[in-house]
């Protein structure tokens, strides 16, 4: 079977919170000839509108977030190294010795701090905060540097999208949420569904759901569904914590996270499209964490709103690595859950 | 072959410290159109000779050249399962930079190549007593991706780790990538005996690309031992200042290379360096090392009954690290360098490095033996 080229050219773009171009322009060429009309909104969201067979009169929102998390530009220093701050949550100790393309024209650059071996006692245990970090292009001066970067240009990281031998495993960076904008993009080209599917790639996710919040006020959708790549902690731990999901044991259901208790008449409806399909599906540990949902959910009038998720190990990291049978399950159950979606879904009892 | 086609090859080919056999193929194949011989040494060095047009009524004199081929890895320690899945525990071969791997792709050697990602938990779900630090070796993984029980099928306890970085440019003739520890000095000392190849010189030129010195020095022992030459140079890597490095005593990336003074580098074959460099008006930069340089100079000088040797070092940024940066200028003159300097050594060159030992001070008398 020949590699996902979607998720390749989707993990591999650079999409930082903020900076969504070239991901949203990659997206609006892959689905361009599949919807009905496209536009994109003040912020940056990508809506596209693929009209149903009009059996029932119904707009479904369906959000993923094509941002991602990376680095910003603050200062150009005097021997051209560049400082920076992260954006979206990153975590201080994978930052260290990686490679990342900056600004618009991917200038490449190395994260690089003071080496092993001039490290004084204790030093080695110490984190490296992100302030002693700087990006080095390889210039030698504040003015050779800023020929090619600028401050404010956003860095994002380089790994190639690579599917592991012997298993169902990829690893790539973004996956948290270019698995969400792959899937999104896979039902787009699908069969119409019965009613008319908004499809938005969404911004600013990392930075507090804010362009869910602005796109599903526009769209202002009777429901919307949310694809995600959720953080799998399924490593080996000291005692006995259970996992919040578990790399390739099923789509991750949300029930409720640090933003939503999900609705619960998507979420009963998710669960019994799954059973009836034979779907494999489990549920999130619930608890801390978020999605768009938490925007959608509150926007406008209100909508009720599910998340279905993909687990992602050694997220807001470099590398991030998912199952693909999550991935395709996802894309499957999120294909049975828009058409097996009526208005009396939604009634209240 | 363009300096950054030949070091890309050097830096991407495998050769954790124990086991150089990538590595080595690879430096055989660039050395061998330069050199005369090439022997895979019992312990996995790898020698290139190239002879001398020196005097054929005695024994040619040699100059070894020893730039370590081994670069940093990590090998497996155990294979733990946790809800079906398989990870690995790692332990560090050589003084890699634990503190750079989280989310670092790597392979492990099993019953076949197996590519992986590093990783650990978030902060916030390790133990109490091990949160705010900096990753230890109990709390990384490597994960392929497996179910414990193809895992376990595939790979070992003991199995090899390599890490994975293309070489990259990056602005002004610089690069990163991994291990320029110390293919960089492969690299500089490939570009010497391509040079060699235009020029007169009467020495033999051992080139040996020595095994396992991040660990032990072990292959500049045993090739210095093997081959007994009448001077070594050893050429490795030195700290170039960098950020959080501005220490003044660490080189300047591009400034050239870096020529030790120290209890490793005879006075002589640094005197001879220096003269090289000048007769070609090459800048170059001095490092000063006290006690130990920490590279083969510190076992060939001490092999046999004593050889005496010079070091010349490549400034490096992020040494032990997936983004070692290197100048590709410095491995270059590196290069140049050598070949002026074996081209200039010459009959007298023993005796007067000898003569160096025994040099008046300043405004001293001279007290030196006579035959």
């Amino acid at each position: 079977m020949g590699m996902n080229d979607l998720l390749k050219q989707l993990t591999e773009v650079a999409g930082v919170s903020g900076d969504e171009n070239d991901v949203r322009r990659l997206i609006r060429d892959l689905i361009v000839d599949h919807v009905d009309e496209w536009s994109v909104d003040t912020m940056g969201n990508l809506l596209a509108t693929r009209r149903g067979t009009g059996q029932y009169d119904l707009r479904v929102l369906v959000d993923a977030h094509m941002d991602e998390v990376g680095l910003i530009v603050t200062d150009i220093d005097s021997s051209g190294m560049l400082s920076f701050v992260s954006i979206g949550g990153f975590d201080d100790r994978a930052l260290l010795g990686k490679i990342v393309r900056v600004g618009p024209n991917g200038v490449v650059g190395v994260i690089g701090a003071r080496a092993v071996h001039l490290l004084k006692a204790g030093e080695m245990s110490k984190v490296v905060r992100q302030d002693a970090m700087r990006i080095d292009i390889g210039a030698r001066s504040k003015e050779s540097a800023g020929g090619k970067v600028k401050v404010g240009d956003r860095a994002a990281f380089v790994t190639e999208y690579e599917e592991l031998e012997g298993g169902r495993a990829a690893i790539g960076k973004a996956f948290d949420n270019r698995a969400g904008c792959a899937a999104l993009i896979e039902l787009l080209r699908g069969e119409r569904y019965p009613f008319d599917i908004i499809a938005a790639f969404s911004v600013q996710e990392e930075v507090g759901l804010r362009g869910a919040r602005v796109a599903s006020a526009g769209v202002r959708p009777d429901v919307a569904l949310v694809l995600e790549c959720t953080p799998a902690y399924d490593q080996p731990k000291e005692g006995d914590v259970s996992s919040n999901v578990v790399m390739g044991k099923g789509v991750s259901v949300y029930v409720m996270d640090a933003g939503t208790i999900q609705d619960p008449r998507l979420v009963a409806h998710v669960m019994a499209t799954a059973d009836a399909h034979g779907i494999p599906y489990q549920v999130r540990q619930p608890g801390g964490g978020g999605t768009n949902t938490g925007a959608i959910q509150r926007a406008g009038a209100g909508i009720p709103a599910a998340t279905l998720a993909v687990p992602g190990r050694y997220a807001h990291t470099p590398s991030l690595m998912i199952s693909l049978d999550d991935y395709e399950n996802m894309i499957r159950l999120a294909d049975a859950v828009l058409r097996g979606l009526t208005p009396d879904t939604l009634r209240r009892e | 072959m363009e300096t950054f086609d030949l070091l890309k090859k050097l830096s991407e080919a495998p050769g954790p410290t124990g086991d150089e056999r990538g590595i080595a193929a690879v430096v055989e194949e660039v050395w061998r159109p330069f050199v005369d011989q090439v022997i895979a040494d019992r312990v996995g060095s790898l020698v290139g000779i190239k002879r001398g047009i020196g005097p054929d009524d005695r024994p040619r004199p040699s100059v070894l050249l020893a730039a370590h081929q081994d670069e940093l890895g990590l090998m497996v320690t155990r294979i733990v399962e946790y809800q079906g899945s398989g990870f690995l525990r790692v332990i560090n071969l050589g003084g890699v930079d634990r503190r750079q791997l989280m989310g670092q792709t790597a392979v492990v050697h099993g019953v076949r190549p197996l590519t992986g990602v590093l990783g650990t938990l978030p902060d916030a779900y390790l133990p109490p007593k091990k949160r705010g630090q900096s990753i230890t070796w109990d709390e990384l993984i490597l994960d392929v991706g497996l179910p414990a029980d193809q895992l376990r099928d595939l790979v070992s306890v003991g199995d090899f780790v390599t890490f994975r970085q293309s070489l990259r440019r990056l602005q002004n003739g610089r690069v990163t990538g991994k291990a320029l520890d110390n293919r960089a000095s492969l690299a500089a000392v490939t570009i010497c005996l391509e040079q060699l190849q235009e020029r007169r010189h009467s020495w033999d030129v051992i080139a040996v690309a020595t095994a396992q010195e991040e660990e032990t020095f072990l292959g500049a022992y045993t090739s210095a031992y093997s081959r007994r030459p009448d001077a070594a140079i050893v050429i490795d890597v030195s700290h170039a200042k960098g950020p959080g490095a501005n220490d003044s005593d660490l080189a300047e990336l591009g400034g050239g290379p870096i020529l030790d003074i120290g209890v490793n580098v005879h006075p002589g074959l640094y005197k001879a360096l220096c003269e090289a460099a000048g007769s070609i008006e090459m800048s170059i930069q001095t490092g000063v090392h006290g006690r130990a340089s920490g590279t083969d100079a510190y076992a060939i000088q001490i092999t046999g009954g004593g050889i005496p040797t010079g070091l010349v070092s490549i400034p490096l940024r992020y040494m032990h690290t997936m983004v070692e940066t290197a100048d590709l200028n410095d491995i270059e003159r590196v290069g140049r360098l050598l070949a002026e300097t074996i081209a200039r050594m010459d009959d007298d060159f023993l005796p007067g490095i000898r003569d160096e030992l025994m040099r008046p001070r300043n405004g001293e008398e001279s007290n030196q033996a006579k035959d």
